[in-house]
């Protein structure tokens, strides 16, 4: 993929989200294909979710905590552990998560509903597939990756206190005081908004795929597989202008 | 010097049997550079089945398209009951829509839905409301219709071709439309469910009065159903007949499709 190929694509995404807004803000709004989609988006990726962010926690406190035995620093680790979960680790394994699973999904849905005229048969019955079809789903997918984004989070740092508990006396009362007295509002505000903007590009990214898929079954292949492969970058690009963001506005 | 002639008198309104439901007049449409309809002009009556013929790639899909307001045409109008279909908005060409049926090509049923909710999507989508005992009794009635009443709770994945093309079918009854549109109904079917569906179009089109515009180069369909056939060759509707008509006309290009 060229320079220019990738900017030519870029806008026609921009435009692609510009009438994601132009018509989600016009009645009639699809509540009821709404919530369904929260409830496929959210609630059905919440066991994958919620292993990788319990996993998260376990294995980056195991790896940790060798370390800052030595340097006798071990009442560090909870605030250090929670930080990395809350900051990057939980938006960005869940990004990715829902990258993977949510887009590829949306990808070939949309796809196969365009390659088989499903998406025509949409609008003579009356119905406006793009408001139907893309703004729920990005909508969906917005509001969905914070709410998974925290609850990843919380079971991530749970899995952090077991594995400060394995061969520790420390309570819970105790592994809680130590990092919220350490966090501040700028460390967790930053986290949370940009997750919207995650969840919004793969649901964005992942619609785009699908609903000017090529004609042919092999375009459904490839509106999946673009899709994950763009939404995940998506991910990281966003992810470092946050940084980069929050750094510029000194909340670091 | 002669008088200039006298106009002839309007046409009568609607009540007249020969009123035309849909006039598609001197219709253009270009892909690029490709043409694929050129001046295209053919009017079809209340209560008439017109079957349209044509080669693979001839633009017969592309036409009924923009009969439904699917493809914009480049010029020439359609006209659909009395309604400009290119002048009108989005709520416009929706409330047309409730009066139009399309079956398509490959069927289009929604995968991810029961038929129960395949034939209910258009139901509930439109402006008319219905109580759920009035839903389910049309939802009985349109699989009644096309034989396939036990049908309801499946998914389409389950059916076969032909059960797939019967209940597309059933979705395009259920809102009663005034005129239907055909894709190739008997395409990729058997000759048996092929007849089956032919004979299912006219029975639709005895009981609801609909009119029709079918899409077939199925020499067996096109005998069953048409009143009158088209041929759309070069963009252009070549020529324009009975079924005996055109059988007996004696132009290569009808002749090869009627061998
Ligand atoms: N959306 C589109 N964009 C560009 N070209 C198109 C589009 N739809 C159809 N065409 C072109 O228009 C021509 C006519 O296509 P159409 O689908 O109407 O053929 P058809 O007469 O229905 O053929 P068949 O009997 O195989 O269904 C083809 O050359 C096709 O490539
Ligand atoms: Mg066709």
């Amino acid at each position: 993929m060229s320079v220019s190929s990738i900017l030519a694509e870029t806008g026609t995404v921009t435009r692609f989200a510009g009438r994601v807004f132009r018509e989600g803000f016009r009645p009639r709004f699809e509540v009821q294909e709404l919530l369904y989609q929260c409830y496929v988006i959210g609630y059905q990726s919440l066991p994958l979710v919620g292993l990788t962010g319990f996993i998260m926690g376990l294995v980056l406190t195991l790896r940790l905590r060798p370390t800052m035995v030595q340097f006798g620093a071990d009442s560090w680790i909870p605030v250090m552990v929670g930080m990395t979960i809350i900051q990057e680790m939980g938006p960005i394994i869940t990004g990715l998560m829902v990258a993977g699973k949510v887009g590829s999904n949306i990808g070939a849905e949309l796809s196969s509903m365009r390659v088989t005229e499903q998406i025509d048969a949409m609008s003579v019955s009356g119905t406006n597939p793009f408001k139907y079809l893309v703004v729920t789903r990005v909508l969906a997918a917005t509001l969905m990756v914070p709410v998974l984004t925290v609850l990843s989070d919380a079971i991530g740092l749970f899995a952090a206190y077991v594995g400060i508990n394995t061969n520790g006396v420390t309570t819970v009362a105790l592994f809680t005081n130590q990092i919220v007295a350490r966090l501040t509002f700028g460390d967790v505000l930053p986290a949370v908004i940009k997750t919207f903007f995650f969840g919004f590009a793969i649901g964005l990214i992942g619609c785009y795929k699908g609903y000017y898929a090529d004609k042919g079954t092999e375009g459904v292949g490839r509106a999946a597989n673009s899709a994950v492969v763009a939404g995940s970058l998506a991910v990281f690009l966003l992810d470092l202008l946050a940084v980069l963001i929050s750094s510029l506005l000194g909340l670091y | 010097m002669l008088p200039a002639p006298t106009p002839a008198p309007p046409a009568a309104p609607t009540a007249n049997p020969a009123e035309a439901v849909l006039t598609i007049a001197n219709v253009s449409l270009a892909f690029g550079e490709n043409h694929v309809l050129q001046d295209f002009s053919l009017t079809l009556l209340r209560g008439e089945n017109i079957v349209v013929m044509g080669k693979s790639g001839a633009g017969k899909s592309v036409l009924i398209k923009c009969v439904i307001g699917l493809l914009q045409t480049d010029s020439g109008t359609i006209t659909v009951l009395g309604q400009d279909v290119a002048a009108l908005d989005h709520n416009g060409l929706d409330r047309l829509r409730t009066k139009l049926g399309f079956l398509f090509q490959s069927n289009a049923l929604y995968d991810s839905m029961t038929v129960r909710d395949n034939l209910l999507f258009p139901l509930r989508r439109q402006w008319l409301t219905h109580t759920p005992a009035q839903e389910a009794e049309l939802v009985k009635q349109a699989l009644e219709d096309v034989g396939l009443a036990d049908t309801a709770a499946k998914m389409p994945a389950e059916l076969s071709g032909g059960m797939r093309k019967r209940i597309a079918l059933a979705r395009t009854l259920i809102l009663r439309p005034e005129i239907i549109l055909y894709d190739e109904p008997t395409t990729g079917l058997d000759p048996i469910t092929g007849r089956e569906i032919d004979h299912l179009i006219r029975e639709v089109q005895k009981k609801y009065n609909t009119s029709a515009l079918i899409i077939s180069h199925d020499l067996a369909c096109v005998r069953l159903t048409a009143d009158r056939v088209a041929l759309l060759s070069e963009g252009r509707c070549y020529a324009e007949d009975t079924y005996a008509g055109m059988q007996a006309n004696a132009d290569p290009q009808v002749h090869d499709f009627f061998v």
